[in-house]
């Protein structure tokens, strides 16, 4: 297992399109990755799991995955919300 | 007399056609084989793929991009393994049926969404239901193939999803009205993008309908939100010949959609759009407006009880930027003053509002405020072509004081390391007298003026045009205010900088001639009156078409 922590820097949030864009990334590798949120967590391969999150603007996510890939998993999504998740 | 909101513009005369989902009951009764379910759903899953994906790409085609989006929307959520996760452990767990697994699934995520306190994501419940109910129908074989249209079919439904609309024959239908709804309705949005008329809100359309002949002749008229069932013939010709005039009309103006235009002096000429919200923009966008020359913001202030955050601000300056990133867009500060009310701001009672502690001078007593409107403009100025413009300034003081709060703004982002458009465009409304007599000192200070007229006139020739016993008194082509707006005109000329028009009378066909003698460089007309106002510029004989 590996985990590491970022925060949300887009202006709205993780709405639609940068969540969809986060879950395509996130389905790019074997592990399961999982994004852990004040109390809440959801699965990132899941796109309605990542938008009922509702991560705004400032909120600090966790993202640990577990598998074959789990750090390369780990390093690409926080580096890909660190950066805005494309927007 | 039957009427709605007219929410999509035109006319039409078809025969309606009741769009009725049927009901559909599903079954709790558990299933006799947990394998055939699981074969079911796969059939499901596969069938509803194709469905969308058909769908997505003949939307694209006939509709547009960005209508087509939210099919793909669609696609994403079949392949969610959250979202099948949970219909499979329906049926292997609770060995439930696939209609209802499936619903089970549908209701846990919509309540999740439903209770968000976001309202775009609230409205994404509205999606998973739409896919939802669309694998329960082919799940239960219930699909029906697309209905059968007459050639000229007005659509009636209670709502009308974009599920609904995706499956009709879009060279057959003439119209929409619908029950429920508003002018940003799906139903509308897609009228509009399709250029027929569409009604809403016509409470009670489908029990008027069902007590009439099927495919009852009927009138939608687009501007009024009238609708007239089984018309005499009378009306009918009134109609037709309507229609004709409007298509004639329509057609004829198309053609100057794309062009470009300048004076025969190389001064370039352009036609731009006036905007009260974010939704005006989509009519300048389906008329080839070459800018937003006014964004009125103060609908972001009335009909509430509290500022709006700089985060709301935001979002609507970045999302007016975006959708139009290679054209001027000039966001004009709050312009509001005694004669509305606003609760969270401390205005004055005062016997004569319009002369008072109004507009830039209300921003100067609530300075808060007014930097959270420039902060927002400044941070959404990265997105697009953003322009400031301040209103209602009389003396250069006022000026100065506006570009001092601005500076403070910029400083207090650079600071905070938030980008902004450093080079941004800042202008100013001539509207008071006192500055379009001085319009040379104000053109030194500014990159651009837009002309008001509506207000030019009525401090010019101290007329209230909505007092009924002097507006025949409000005249914009007194020879005072013509030599006020030439003056303006060859002012920004001589300081280099541009003069645009927003007043009404940009829009009026009858002043083209002599603003186009001036010289005027933009033309920011109302939505509807874009390629007309283009066609009569073609029309002068000091404009030609850039090739």
């Amino acid at each position: 297992m590996y985990k590491d922590k970022v925060t949300v820097i887009n202006e709205s949030g993780l709405h639609a399109r940068p969540a969809s864009m986060l879950v395509k990334l996130a389905k790019e590798f074997s592990s399961d990755i999982k994004l852990i949120s004040q109390d809440k967590n959801g699965v990132a391969k899941s796109i309605l799991s990542v938008m009922s999150l509702n991560l705004a603007k400032g909120d600090e996510v966790e993202i640990e995955a577990v598998g074959q890939d789990e750090k390369e998993a780990v390093k690409a999504l926080v580096t890909f919300i660190k950066e805005g998740c494309g927007e | 007399m039957i009427s709605g909101i007219a929410a999509s513009s035109g006319y039409a005369i078809g025969h309606a056609i009741l769009l009725e989902k049927k009901e559909i009951t599903i079954s709790t009764e558990k299933s006799s084989s947990i394998s055939n379910e699981l074969k079911v759903l796969e059939d499901t899953i596969l069938e509803t793929t194709q469905q969308l994906q058909k769908i997505y790409e003949q939307t694209k085609v006939e509709i547009g991009e960005e209508e087509a989006m939210v099919f793909e929307s669609h696609l994403m959520m079949l392949e969610d393994p959250e979202f099948m996760n949970l219909i499979k452990k329906n049926i292997e767990d609770e060995g439930y049926q696939v209609a209802y697994a499936v619903q089970l699934a549908s209701d846990f995520f919509v309540e999740v969404f439903e209770n968000m306190d976001n309202e775009y994501m609230r409205a994404r419940a509205a999606d998973i239901k739409d896919i939802a109910d669309r694998m329960i129908r082919i799940s239960l074989g219930e699909m029906t193939d697309a209905m059968e249209l007459p050639k000229d079919a007005i659509i009636i439904a209670k709502d009308l999803t974009p599920s609904d609309t995706a499956q009709l024959d879009k060279n057959k239908v003439k119209g929409f009205i619908t029950e429920v709804g508003s002018k940003t309705s799906h139903s509308a949005i897609m009228a509009r993008s399709m250029g027929i008329p569409a009604v809403v809100g016509v409470a009670d359309i489908s029990e008027i309908l069902k007590g009439s002949k099927e495919k009852a002749l009927t009138i939608i008229n687009g501007f009024t939100g009238e609708i007239i069932i089984n018309p005499e013939q009378s009306t009918i010709k009134t109609y037709e010949d309507k229609v004709k005039s409007y298509n004639a009309e329509k057609e004829a103006l198309k053609k100057y959609k794309d062009i470009k235009l300048q004076y025969t002096t190389g001064r370039k000429v352009s036609v731009a759009g006036n905007i009260g919200s974010v939704d005006d923009l989509q009519l300048l966008l389906e008329q080839g407006a070459e800018g937003v020359g006014l964004f009125r913001t103060e609908f972001l202030f009335m009909g509430r009880n509290e500022m709006p955050s700089e985060e709301e601000q935001f979002n609507i300056y970045k999302q007016v930027a975006e959708k139009m990133p290679d054209h001027p867009v000039v966001i004009r500060t709050l312009d509001i003053g005694g004669d509305k009310v606003i609760s969270y701001m401390n205005m004055p009672k005062e016997d004569n509002p319009f002369l008072g502690l109004r507009a830039l001078r209300l921003c100067f007593s609530e300075v808060n405020l007014f930097k959270i409107q420039l902060r927002a403009i400044l941070r959404a100025s990265i997105y697009g072509n953003l322009h400031i413009m301040f209103p209602m300034i009389g003396a250069v003081s006022e000026l100065d004081k506006a570009y001092q709060i601005l500076r403070e703004c910029m400083n207090e982002l650079q600071h905070e390391g938030t980008k902004y458009d450093e080079n941004i465009p800042i202008g100013m409304m001539i509207e008071i007298p006192a500055a379009a007599i001085n319009a040379a000192e104000f053109a030194k200070k500014v990159d651009f003026f837009s002309i008001g007229t509506n207000d030019l006139v009525q401090y010019t020739l101290a007329v209230d045009r909505m007092n009924t016993e002097v507006a025949h008194l409000y005249d914009p082509f007194h020879p005072a205010v013509l030599e006020l707006i030439k003056n303006t005109i060859n002012a920004a000329h001589n300081a280099n900088i541009w003069c645009g028009m927003c007043g009404e009378m940009a829009s009026d066909v009858d002043a083209t001639k002599i603003l186009s003698s001036y010289e005027l460089d933009e033309f920011s007309v109302t939505g509807s009156a874009v390629l007309q106002i283009k066609a009569k510029l073609l029309e002068q004989t000091n404009v030609k078409q850039i090739d």
